[in-house]
């Protein structure tokens, strides 16, 4: 099966509407961000403390926001939002903004402190099931399960709680269960255990799933790794580019690798996604990916102009697009099958990492084409243009480069 | 023509063979394979849970600490030598950046005394800089060296405290380790894999150690139980019980009877190092503080003959007889071995944490979240995997085959390579991997396009697949040098979860150098070389 034998398509003849239909994403994407007054930044970026949580059943969110508002134990706004991605089911995100980091610890304290007491059972001695560790299990099963004529070594002890953990923490339970019974199936278990559980403790009807807090140091010192890392990188390439190939060559990549990271950005801002450290990287790995792109394409470029001193350069770049249509339709294809997996079996974490790489891998696969080689093209049309309007004292050496520059340097 | 096709296959049989090694070792049952498999591959913080903190030392407290220290002794000096004075302060500190102005004053030194008062000054502190505000009025601050020792030896000693608490928790795998460039930084970066009650670490690591030194009363006892039995189920006021801290295996308990108010705490301690008494004898030197000096050979002195524990958070680390008076230095005698000498100095030294922390960064994942997150990630995967593995047959036939063999190879090397460097596998490393899959494919496709461009331009199948083979390999380099280069970046300014995706990424698309082109050729060799004349190829 093949799909795009000899085609020959007018790619660079038809770039117009392409390049215009970059601009105005381009355009869409800031103005969504000045209107928004910025980008959402993740905590990476932003600081505060957030608490991820997952409810037994729907979060009451205006009830969350409530009780922190009345609690006043923290300082500052208090976000609460749920996720958008459905498999996050019932989690809530409750954020407490930047403050400096002793008032920061403070804040990142007293949001479990208000959630064990708005859900919890605060005034009740009991240990708080969904949200206890092996040692403070163990600790409260040791005395009560002697007391309970169970016998049971501290070997066994440990990993028995650790036992009855991994199971309220394996999907599907994910960290909540609704009943002291549905522990049955754990190993070692037996009524009397579940007795004593039923008694000793309680089962809160939410699960802290993590808990994250960036003070402004810190938060001041990711900003900066991010911006360095996508400087150096794509300085690096540039680099590399300009000495495998042309310079305008490796400038016209490097330029449509900006145009895909600027649009991608734009594109989170009109969709409302998050940057964090994890979309940089994303970020980061497209610019390579759109290289990829873009360095196959001249690669045949600079191969068919060894072979064809006099043949305009549009044309031949033409010819290379075309030869190298049916591997670009299929990589890209293929990495963006292994992409929409990600983003729509990968789970909440990486929802804005697989977006961004949903996102890039368009953009980047068709910028090599409609930017990329333009680009380069411009440049070479106005660089021998300019010689045929040149005054009568023009060297002879530019007048005899009535071919594209290109091949001398290409053969290298 | 051969091609040394079976010297080719040896050396992709042999290095499958070392991966699946590296990942699973040579397991004897199925349960076995799942143990090795999961103790091979070390999974990241945010897959299995735990804490990631990051402390910084207030160094400045561990400096005007010190410079509060100087300032008695300087009075005591001044008295001794009769030049008087009319204060004596030391600066104020607040943040970490205060820790280089940390300044002592002395005013109203009489002008007539001035070069006795210098001359002290310079003999008895030399690792300080003397500054005349006026006739009578100085100020004295660490000279730059020794500033940078004392914050460096700060942060050390936090870092050593800070380890030796955490080792309470009982964790297998932590690591407590100094953070950011050495001098300018005073950060301790502290992971807990599996703890994810970060409370209680924060509680361990933030707990002033309580070091004491208590009056032994009665003891040693086998077990709590048999000394309570022996006071008649009631202690006697103002005492308590501790027990001995275990060391090494097979010995049982021993508890002691101690006067609940200790004799000198770690507070007034200095300078503790093991040493040889002159009958060869392993014992610990410390020197005491001015004021703990005095009351503790008020103490010794009463009480020669009897014991004195040393206790370190609650638990005796050693108990020794009281020769005689022990007045501003003393031993620790009756020790067994030179370890012990020496923990016994380490406890005294790093017992307290020499300066307060602040947390600048917390990340607490619970495990659920990660059992979580690697579900999701599999099946992300797997979807992936067999979307590229269909796609590829069909649209490459029986060539298909050989991308997915080659595939199958490079996702093998990526997890051998994982466990051989003992790289961590984070979230983002999982989706590394599945970029992989993507990336890898794009190789073979290559090869296997410009092979059907060769065909088509009526080349010999055994010339095609050559020449396709040779042409794509420039693209190719190019194309996984410029991935790497981002990932390398990405690897030296991200963090965690960064680095582990910059890690497989980069291990990935370097295995499938070797897969795509070397695995790929010897497999379409093998299949050229088993038919005479073959008109045509499944491509």
């Amino acid at each position: 099966m093949e799909l795009f034998k000899n085609t020959n398509y007018d790619f660079l003849g038809k770039k117009w509407p392409f390049i215009i239909a970059s601009l105005v994403l381009t355009v869409a994407g800031f103005a969504s961000i000045a209107m928004q007054g910025g980008l959402r930044m993740g905590i990476d970026f932003k600081g505060g403390a957030l608490m991820t949580a997952k409810f037994a059943y729907p979060p009451p969110l205006d009830k969350i926001r409530a009780a922190f508002a009345k609690s006043g134990k923290i300082k500052g706004d208090v976000s609460v939002q749920d996720f958008r991605d459905p498999q996050a089911k019932n989690e809530v995100e409750i954020g407490t903004e930047l403050v400096e980091e002793k008032q920061l610890n403070l804040n990142r304290q007293a949001m479990e402190e208000v959630l064990a007491a708005t859900f919890g059972q605060p005034g009740s001695n009991k240990l708080d099931f969904s949200n206890a560790s092996e040692p403070a299990l163990a600790d409260r099963l040791r005395d009560a399960l002697g007391r309970a004529n169970v016998p049971m070594s501290e070997q066994q002890l440990h990993k028995l709680a650790q036992d009855i953990l991994n199971y309220r923490d394996t999907p599907p339970r994910s960290g909540i269960i609704t009943d002291f019974t549905q522990l049955s199936s754990v190993p070692g278990m037996n009524s009397a255990i579940i007795n004593t559980l039923q008694q000793e403790c309680y089962l809160a009807p939410y699960h802290v799933l993590q808990t994250q807090m960036v003070g402004p140091k810190v938060g001041a010192e990711l900003r900066n790794k991010a911006v360095y890392a996508t400087l150096y990188a794509l300085g690096g390439m540039l680099v590399y580019i300009a000495f495998r190939f042309e310079w305008i060559y490796g400038l016209g990549a490097v330029i449509a690798c900006f145009h895909d990271t600027l649009i991608t950005i734009g594109l989170f801002s009109l969709f409302h996604e998050e940057i964090s450290m994890t979309v940089i990287a994303a970020l980061l790995t497209l610019v390579g990916y759109s290289m990829n792109d873009t360095i196959v394409i001249f690669d045949r470029i600079r191969e068919n102009l060894k072979f064809s001193r006099r043949e305009p350069l549009e044309s031949v770049m033409n010819r290379a697009v075309n030869q190298t249509l049916s591997r670009t339709i299929m990589t890209s294809g293929l990495t963006f099958l292994t992409v929409i997996a990600l983003f729509i079996w990968g789970g909440p974490v990486l929802h804005s990492f697989s977006f961004a790489l949903v996102c890039g891998i368009i953009v980047g696969t068709y910028s090599s084409v409609f930017i990329a080689s333009p680009i380069v093209l411009f440049w070479h049309n106005y660089t021998d243009k300019r010689p045929k309007t040149a005054p009568a004292g023009a060297t002879v050496r530019r007048g005899e480069q009535a071919t594209p520059k290109a091949p001398a340097k290409a053969a290298k | 023509m051969k091609k040394n096709l079976t010297a080719r296959s040896v050396i992709i049989v042999v290095t499958m063979l070392i991966c699946v090694f590296g990942i699973i070792d040579f397991p004897k049952s199925g349960a076995e394979l799942v143990n090795n498999f999961n103790k091979n591959i070390r999974l990241g913080l945010d897959l299995k849970g735990g804490s990631h903190l990051l402390l910084e030392i207030q160094v400045q407290q561990a400096v005007k600490a010190d410079a509060d220290q100087t300032a008695e002794r300087l009075k005591e000096e001044l008295r001794k030598q009769n030049i008087s004075w009319a204060s004596m302060d030391t600066s104020d500190v607040a943040t970490v950046a205060d820790a280089d102005n940390v300044t002592l004053t002395i005013k109203g030194v009489p002008a007539t005394q001035s070069s006795a008062f210098r001359s002290m000054v310079g003999e008895r502190y030399p690792n300080y800089i003397l500054t005349a505000l006026n006739s009578t009025d100085y100020t004295m601050k660490l000279k730059p060296s020794d500033l940078l020792d004392l914050k460096s030896d700060t942060v050390k000693r936090a870092v050593d405290t800070i380890g030796n608490r955490i080792d309470q928790l009982g964790l297998a795998e932590k690591s407590v380790q100094q953070y950011g460039a050495a001098g300018s930084k005073y950060e301790v970066l502290v992971q807990l894999p599996g703890v994810d009650d970060p409370a209680r670490a924060r509680e361990l690591i933030g707990t002033a150690a309580v070091l004491e030194i208590c009056d032994v009363k009665e003891g040693p006892f086998q077990s709590r139980e048999a000394a309570l039995a022996q006071k008649g189920g009631i202690l006697p006021l103002g005492t308590r019980l501790v027990k001995m801290k275990p060391r090494g295996t097979g010995e049982g308990e021993q508890w002691f009877l101690v006067g609940k108010t200790p004799v000198i705490t770690g507070r007034e301690m200095r300078n503790a190092r093991a040493g040889q008494d002159e009958f060869r004898k392993w014992e610990t030197n410390f020197n005491l503080s001015q004021d703990g000096g005095r009351r503790f050979g008020r103490f010794t002195e009463a009480n020669i003959g009897n014991r004195l524990a040393v206790v370190l958070d609650n638990q005796i680390v050693s108990v020794a007889t009281i020769q005689s008076k022990i007045e501003d230095s003393g031993r620790i005698t009756g020790l067994g071995s030179e370890e012990e000498a020496v923990d016994l100095s380490r406890y005294l030294r790093s017992g307290s944490l020499p300066a307060g922390v602040q947390y600048l960064e917390e990340r607490s994942i619970g495990p659920s979240l990660g059992a979580d997150s690697i579900h999701q990630g599999i099946i992300a995967g797997i979807a992936g995997l067999v979307a590229v593995i269909v796609v590829m047959l069909v649209y490459y036939k029986r060539s298909g085959v050989n991308a997915v063999l080659a595939l199958a190879l490079n996702t093998v090397i990526l997890l051998a390579a994982v466990s051989y460097f003992h790289a961590v596998l984070t979230l983002p490393g999982i989706a590394g991997i599945i970029l992989t899959i993507g990336m890898a494919v794009d190789s073979n496709v290559l090869i296997f396009e410009r092979i059907r461009e060769e065909l088509r331009t009526g080349k010999s199948v055994i010339a095609a697949v050559d020449t396709g083979f040779s042409k794509a390999w420039w693209t190719i380099v190019d194309t996984h040098v410029t991935t790497v280069v981002s990932c390398a970046f990405l690897f030296l300014f991200g963090e965690g979860p960064v680095k582990g995706f910059a890690v497989t990424l980069v291990i990935g698309l370097i295995a499938n150098v070797f897969t795509a082109v070397f695995v790929s050729k010897t497999i379409f060799d093998y299949e050229l070389s088993h038919t005479r004349q073959l008109q045509e190829l499944s491509i």
